[in-house]
């Protein structure tokens, strides 16, 4: 069974892909949607028997790599922390396989994107039921490839290309830092398998280790590498700028990778080291502070962007930098419990977006939409849903997660922990405010777009709707069905091993003891952000330009995304151009192709032409050429050999 | 009073044969000419060759005691392994020339009996063990190739061609009569084996060395190595193309051949002083080989600087003067037969409305119009440019091997760079093939021996590297052959 539920995309991946053209666009949807269906019943039974019933186990498949101390094999680790990935990544790729039968309908390479779709969802699997860090990487790229093909997907058009390339060469410096910290794990625990690493950490917590020419605290270096790993497929802070132009890809690519599964694999990877990172309260600070300016920083963009994706975008590395202060806390199992929570709202809200999308004729700009409920009501609806279980109101899954998250920022006591908690709630604030400002531009006022348009608006087919109303559901419930288990009374059972936390860093179970303040705090700015939402964009249209000509500078920056993209193209890309523009030009043009091939070419056409004259047709010269030759060959013979 | 005994004459029985088969068939061809009608004489020619080679298979081995003729006949296994060689080439080229003399009508029945003779002297210079037998053999091998360039008499270029070869020729044997006596002045021998025992390195008189200089530019004319190869590309280019096939192949091999045998034999004890001249020789073969060939548009006038550079290749093996030089030299050629026979028979199977056309250009869009006549030339070409796992490849690899074994790195070096340019002309004519559009396709129809001429030697060179072991095998006796006498 387990190893159905990672091998049967594999399958329908291969299937699709390579005999696409034979199987044509509807068998090729079949049988990927099929064995995804079928995973994702299996991933769920995974789960009762894994996470529910307490049977973790490791299933090896054979070995990897044997090289001295260097074993991998290729094993399936089934427990609790991967049973309730497999059962978001398989829930969420079987939604997005359905949905993308109707969102991909016009295209004409569907087979090649359902097989992206398969391939990523195997290399996601391979990720998180990983049992040792190379395997773990190995998923780690699959998926940075299948993203960076979904992304590039649409290949004809130059945004895409371009935000595929920024995608995979942003992610590479994350990887980089990731690959950096297995190669120091191995150094320092010679084992790559991380069962084994867990149980020798606590033996290696006072040991340094010499890093760029100082002594560091062993434990906090590796910690800090792996963290830019997941900085960097999290989109956290610094290497964020990919997430946002990734949404040039199609819409269900954006649920399901850059919103409900591959972002969060930083989150994941995090929580799976937790007994690592327990032993390093300056990773632990260090991920604390990432994550809630990461919170912060992507809500104030959010507000400003007008692209539908955009704004989701942006709202997905804000909820990201929740998850990473909750790690950072120590309150994994409620980074965990809100990253399934998140998966299933804002899979829905991008599904749902794809579909207004798809009414609008492929707009994706909220300016020219509005006035579209009456003719969407179910996406309107659904809309509706992720908006409110993602602003954090009572009984919605956001709710629970959120709430758990702030409450244990807050428990922590710590100065860290209270900054990480004011951060979350301004993010709370903003989180309520844009979601709201997003649902009225593109559903309410006066139509603004060509009455062509509006005439083709229309509720998108079954095979979209359903899968919005399965992630729904997910998106109501989770949270309520959920809190108990994760982060409530039964965590410890639920968990088991999968999560270390040590003692005094308990912070899930000190956030049950909040004062009451802390916990309604929360549901107020929730509240005060939609409030605030209807009074500017509802009640009082036109007060959002005011606004904005009042604050023009901030919004400004807000707008243009803290000119982070123009940062780094000042302070990387251009020096890289130049840099590389001297290489090819004068390095490579002028020196070695000048004097390589370019020059010996020459030189021999040069030659030949010579060569070609000396060939002159006349005996005599044919005949000298022979005399010239014995008498060369000859003084030559006797000065050097005259002996 | 002078007891005469009849020399020993089984070792040439090939030869003894051929040579009446020869004034069999010129009989024959006299009295049944009828208007070009010369194809009796041709299948006789080719029949008698193979015959030929089978009595080197069965008379041409080791022999105990003196050698034939008084000594001057060497047989072995090296002689057999050449002889052989020489004589699929000369058969081939008389096969590949048949049609094309019937087209061109220039059918003469003297052309086949002509080759006939001119292998004979061939196989006289491969078993050459005196110097007057060596020249014999030359002179009858030359004497015979000259009248074949000017085959077509009503051709000027062929005419033109015929003279230049044959004035040239003439200089090249009075160097090479100037070297023998010089030699024979100074050692006061012939006999190969006498001569091995004179010259044994030590205080060698400069009397000798300037012979054996001229030996060395006498025979380097026949293997159109530089600076004694000018005659070879109008030569090439000038004759009819069967002929130039024939040129290409079994001449080249019989020079190599009596090359390596004279400095491995007579000589060896004065490789310090030859291996610097072959050394150099090599050298200026190869990179003329591979730059003068870039200009050329004329296949034919490409494929003489290739056998030029080709040369210089096995000159390489030569140089290193050992053992394993030897027969890379002898692999060398094999394959180089192969390559060059397959080539020629493309060359000769390219027509326009019934003409003979011969430039690169008229390769262009081959891959469309004779796919397989592509592939067939694509193989020759690739495995002339020494690509892996092609046949060529391999030749190159020992030759190579074999000097650095001998210590002659720079040779080597300078080898493969030179290949490298080399590579340039013939993958051009790839890109002719595939990439460029024809104007006039080139006639559809192909004639049966050319297909099978092209697919076998086709084969051979692409599939040569799994099962080498026959050639290499043969090649390894034949080489320590010339080591252990």
């Amino acid at each position: 069974m387990l190893y159905a539920i990672v091998f049967l995309p594999l399958l329908g991946a291969l299937i699709a892909g390579f005999f696409g053209r034979l199987l044509g666009d509807r068998g090729a949807q079949v049988v990927t949607c099929g064995f995804m269906l079928v995973s994702m019943v299996l991933g769920w039974i995974a789960f009762q028997d894994v996470a529910l019933a307490g049977n973790a186990r490791t299933v090896e498949l054979f070995t990897w790599l044997s090289s001295g101390d260097l074993q991998a094999s290729w094993a399936l680790k089934f427990d609790t922390l991967t049973a309730v990935m497999v059962i978001v990544v398989t829930t969420v790729s079987a939604m997005v396989h359905v949905y993308s039968i109707g969102y991909m309908s016009h295209d004409h390479s569907i087979p090649r994107f359902m097989a992206y779709l398969s391939f990523f969802t195997f290399a996601m699997l391979m990720l998180v039921t990983a049992d040792n860090l190379i395997q773990m990487f190995f998923g780690w790229e699959g998926v940075g490839v299948a993203s960076y093909l979904l992304i590039g997907f649409w290949f004809h058009k130059p945004t895409a290309n371009a935000a595929a390339i920024k995608a995979f060469l942003v992610n590479r410096v994350g990887d980089f830092g990731f690959a950096l910290g297995i190669f120091g794990t191995f150094l320092l625990f010679d084992t790559i398998h991380l069962d084994t690493i867990f149980q020798m950490v606590a033996s290696k917590q006072n040991v340094s280790i010499s890093f760029l020419g100082g002594e560091f605290h062993a434990l906090t270096v590796l910690c800090l590498l792996l963290f830019i790993g997941a900085m960097g497929k999290s989109a956290q802070l610094g290497l964020h700028t990919w997430l946002p132009d990734a949404m040039e890809g199609p819409t269900p690519v954006s649920a399901l990778i850059h919103a409900a599964t591959m972002v969060t694999a930083g989150v994941f990877m995090v929580a799976r080291l937790s007994p690592m990172m327990e032993y390093s309260e300056t990773a632990l600070a260090v991920i604390t502070i990432v994550g809630a300016a990461t919170a912060f920083f992507a809500a104030t963009i959010g507000m400003t962007q007008t692209d539908i994706k955009r704004v989701i975008a942006y709202s997905t590395c804000s909820q990201l930098g929740y998850m990473f202060f909750a790690l950072g806390v120590s309150a994994y199992s409620a980074a965990i419990f809100h990253l399934m929570t998140h998966a299933f709202f804002k899979a829905l809200l991008f599904l749902g977006a794809g579909s207004v999308i798809h009414a609008m004729s492929d707009e994706q700009d909220m300016r020219k939409m509005g006035g579209i409920y009456r003719k969407i009501p179910f996406t309107y609806a659904m809309m509706w849903i992720g908006s409110l279980a993602l602003a954090g109101v009572p009984f919605f899954a956001g709710f629970y997660s959120k709430d758990m998250i702030l409450e244990a920022a807050y428990a922590a006591q710590s100065n860290l922990g209270y900054f990480a908690f004011w951060m979350g709630i301004a993010a709370a604030l903003m989180t309520a405010f844009y979601s709201w400002r997003l649902l009225i531009v593109t559903f309410h006022g006066s139509p603004r777009a060509s009455a062509e348009v509006m005439s083709h608006v229309h509720e998108s087919p079954l095979v979209m709707t359903i899968p919005l109303l399965v992630l729904a559901v997910g998106a109501v419930f989770a949270g309520w069905l959920g809190y108990n288990t994760f982060v409530g009374d039964g965590m410890d059972a639920f968990w088991g091993s999968a999560i270390l936390v040590l003692e005094g860093h308990n912070t899930v179970k000190a956030a049950h003891h909040v004062p009451t303040w802390v916990k309604l705090l929360p549901i107020f700015v929730g509240i005060a952000g939609i409030a605030l939402a209807y009074w500017i964009y509802m009640l009082r249209p036109g007060t959002a330009d005011k606004i904005v000509a009042a604050f023009r500078p901030v919004c400004s920056f807000f707008l243009n995304k803290w000119y982070f993209d123009e940062l780094y193209d000042w302070l990387f890309v251009r020096p890289a151009l130049r840099l590389g523009r001297i290489f090819w030009k004068t390095g490579d043009g002028d020196i070695i192709d000048g004097y390589g091939p370019d020059g010996v070419s020459a030189a021999a056409r040069f030659l030949a032409g010579r060569a070609a004259v000396l060939q002159s047709g006349y005996v005599y010269h044919y005949a000298f050429a022979m005399l010239i030759g014995v008498v060369v060959i000859l003084s030559w013979y006797l000065i050097f050999h005259g002996g | 009073m002078m007891t005469t005994t009849l020399p020993v004459m089984m070792p040439a029985m090939a030869e003894i044969f051929l040579a009446a088969a020869g004034m069999a068939l010129l009989m024959y061809g006299v009295f049944t000419q009828r208007d070009g009608q010369s194809e009796g004489t041709a299948w006789g020619t080719i029949v008698a060759m193979l015959v030929a080679a089978g009595l080197v298979i069965i008379y041409g081995g080791p022999v105990a005691g003196e050698p034939a003729f008084y000594g001057q006949f060497a047989t072995g296994h090296f002689t057999q392994f050449a002889k052989v060689l020489i004589l699929v080439g000369a058969a081939v080229a008389v096969w590949m020339s048949v049609r094309y003399m019937r087209a061109e009508s220039s059918n003469r029945f003297e052309f086949p009996v002509l080759v006939l003779f001119a292998t004979i002297g061939m196989l006289v210079m491969v078993s050459a063990n005196d110097l007057i037998a060596l020249y014999m053999g030359i002179e009858l091998q030359s004497l015979s190739l000259y009248v074949i360039a000017s085959i077509r008499r009503d051709s000027l270029r062929a005419t033109e061609a015929g003279l230049k070869y044959f004035v040239l020729g003439a200089v090249s044997s009075g160097m090479l009569l100037y070297a023998c006596s010089l030699i024979y002045g100074f050692s006061g021998t012939t006999q190969f084996a006498g001569l091995a025992t004179v010259l044994t390195g030590e205080a060698t008189p400069l009397g000798l060395i300037v012979g054996l200089v001229f030996l060395i530019s006498g025979l380097a004319f026949k293997i159109s190595a530089v600076p004694f190869h000018m005659w070879t590309p109008d030569v090439y280019e000038g004759a009819p193309t069967p002929v130039t096939a024939l040129f290409a192949v079994a001449p080249k091999i019989a020079a190599v051949c009596l090359i390596l045998r004279t400095m491995m034999g007579p000589f060896g004890g004065l490789i310090a002083d030859w291996q610097q001249v072959i050394t150099l020789i090599s050298i200026a073969s190869m990179v003329l080989g591979a730059i003068a060939a870039i200009q050329q548009t004329n296949l034919k006038r490409l494929m003489a600087y290739s056998s030029i550079g080709h040369m210089g290749f096995a000159l390489v093996g030569v140089a290193a003067g050992n053992q394993a030089g030897a027969q890379a030299v002898l692999i060398y050629m094999a394959i180089y037969l192969f390559m060059n026979v397959g080539t020629f028979a493309v060359i000769l199977s390219m027509r326009k409305e019934g003409r003979y056309v011969e430039n690169i250009a008229d390769l262009a869009g081959l891959n469309k119009s004779h796919p397989l006549m592509a592939l067939a030339m694509l193989i020759f070409m690739f495995s002339m440019a020494g690509i892996p796992p092609l046949a060529g490849f391999f030749s190159k690899w020992y030759v190579f091997f074999a000097a650095i074994e001998a210590g002659l790195f720079g040779l080597a070096v300078i080898g493969v760079l030179a290949s490298v340019v080399g590579a340039f002309y013939y993958i051009r004519i790839i890109k002719v093939m595939y990439f460029d559009e024809a104007e006039a396709p080139l006639d559809s129809k192909i004639s049966r021996e050319m297909r099978i001429i092209m697919g076998f030697t086709a084969v051979v060179s692409l599939l040569f590297f799994i099962l080498p072991a026959p050639v290499v095998d043969q090649a390894a006796a034949a080489a320590q052959t010339l080591f252990t006498n």
